[in-house]
């Protein structure tokens, strides 16, 4: 039985979320401006531009879907109003949310206009926010707990501090009956035995090495050098020099104890507790996007040369262990580890830090991000549209 | 005060954790069974970046977290700066 962690609002679908955003979510980057007039009319309303969702197909499209579906059944969403072009994409997008409970609503703008769609979506907006508002926080456990991590810029202190603090936090964090998600397919790349080995069971692993494998066997057939991108200019001025000294620091952040339960496609929600592996992107943004879109509700971020990544709905919380960015890049950084490096913090008490911060961030406190205005919504595309 | 970082035991290289001079004799720690170690730099090295604490040939892998990440490009010796001037991955 997990105890009292935290303070969260409990959704329609017994799901928890740690924020109650009311989301004008456009289904195609030509509903964007739409979007956005709302927004700017209904005060508490957050608009969410991207700029795809035409003439995809297959794979691409699909995953176009979840995630803007799973954007919009995010715990951290309290309604949603999506707005498209057209009528049939739009009520796909809020037929997927509506299994939520939550309230969504759905406009069209083909045979409207703008100006019309803009009037009734904001109507339909202002009754949401105002029924949001009065949604109160109670009690949550752990077991509520969905979230994830990621590393970005990240530098050689990111392997000895920071990556391996997330590590302790999900060491203790999945014994709590927390959900997880890790990825990074093509960042795992020099760890990818160590990865597999990392797996619950065999086949577990082996569903890993297929998705790392597939996306290195693409990498390969472009021809392409990946320095210079992965690893990034950045991570080489840190002092990080290849893919796989990048790699071994990266999996710091997976515990020492902790056995992944499952390999995740792109957006896909975890199906039950524990650690899971996503196939996804190394960009943070993408990346972010996509664990929000499987329902985390707060990220830890860690970064060494000082990534200022943040998601407009999943509260993303940064640390380093880089003494050089906490003190030149102080307003983006919530949990300074830095103490690490001097041998005056030890790792057990910074993933201590992290979890205490967590908290807090789940009971309300707004992020280094959040309160900087950084809100990278940034879809994964898997090929070029018809 | 810590010049530098190693993870591992079998590691060849270690992390500086502030900006080293040429010619510094820096105290290091290596984290996996809590020793003490020292080696003087031949060259400065940033923080965040790599020292050699053995010497190594040319083509040979270097390790660090225990693992190779990547094969010296040429020979490098106690103390030197380990990075992409003398240092490549095996894989792209």
């Amino acid at each position: 039985m997990s105890l009292p962690a935290f303070w969260g609002y409990k959704r329609e679908n017994g799901r928890v979320g740690c924020r109650n955003h009311v989301v004008i979510l456009p289904l195609d980057d030509l509903s964007n401006a739409a979007c956005e007039a709302v927004a700017s009319h209904i005060q508490g309303t957050m608009a969410l531009p991207h700029p795809y969702g035409r003439l995809q197909f297959g794979e691409d499209l699909q995953l176009h879907f979840d995630t803007l579906i799973g954007t919009g059944q995010n715990p951290n969403v309290a309604a949603c109003v999506v707005i498209g072009i057209e009528p049939v994409w739009t009520k796909r997008i809020v037929d997927g949310i509506a299994e939520t409970g939550k309230p969504v609503a759905g406009f069209s703008i083909e045979g409207n206009g703008d100006l019309k769609t803009v009037e009734m979506a904001s109507r339909k907006a202002k009754e949401f926010v105002q029924w949001a508002s009065e949604q109160r926080r109670t009690e949550c456990t752990f077991a509520d707990l969905w979230w994830s991590t990621k590393c970005g810029e990240s530098d050689t202190t990111s392997g000895l501090a920071s990556n391996p603090a997330v590590g302790n936090v999900i060491d203790k964090l999945v014994k709590q009956e927390t959900t997880v998600y890790f990825g990074e397919t093509s960042e795992i790349t020099g760890a990818e035995e160590i990865c597999t080995s990392r797996a619950a069971t065999p086949e577990i692993g082996k569903q890993f090495y297929e998705a790392w494998s597939a996306y290195n066997e693409f990498i390969k057939s472009t021809g392409a050098d990946l320095m210079g991108s992965q690893p990034t200019k950045g991570n080489i001025a840190g002092g990080l020099t290849t893919i796989e000294e990048k790699a071994l620091g990266n999996l710091q952040k997976i515990g020492k104890t902790t056995r992944y339960v499952g390999v995740l496609k792109p957006a896909q929600p975890a199906r039950g507790k524990g650690l899971w592996f996503m196939d996804s992107s190394s960009a943070a943004a993408e990346m972010i996007t996509l664990v929000g879109a499987a329902g985390s509700i707060v990220h830890i971020f860690t970064t060494g040369q000082g990534n200022i990544i943040g998601n407009p709905i999943v509260p993303t919380i940064k640390t380093s262990a880089n003494p050089k960015t906490v003190a030149t890049m102080s307003e983006h950084i919530d949990v300074d580890i830095s103490g690490v490096l001097r041998k005056e913090m030890t790792l057990d008490q910074a993933g201590d830090a992290l979890i205490a911060m967590m908290i807090r961030t789940l009971n309300g406190r707004m992020t280094a991000a959040e309160a900087l205005g950084h809100k990278e919504f940034v879809l994964t595309k898997l090929y070029r549209s018809a | 005060m810590i010049g530098f970082i190693v993870h591992a035991k079998k590691d060849q290289v270690g992390v500086a954790v502030k900006d080293i001079s040429a010619g510094e004799n820096i105290e290091g720690w290596c984290m996996e069974d809590d020793s003490a170690l020292s080696v003087i730099s031949n060259k400065e090295i940033p923080l965040g970046h790599k020292v050699a604490i053995t010497s190594i040939g040319k083509g040979e892998p270097v390790i660090k977290y225990g693992m190779p990440i990547g094969n010296a490009t040429s020979d490098i010796r106690i103390g030197d700066h380990v990075h992409t001037h003398n240092l490549k991955t095996a894989r792209w």
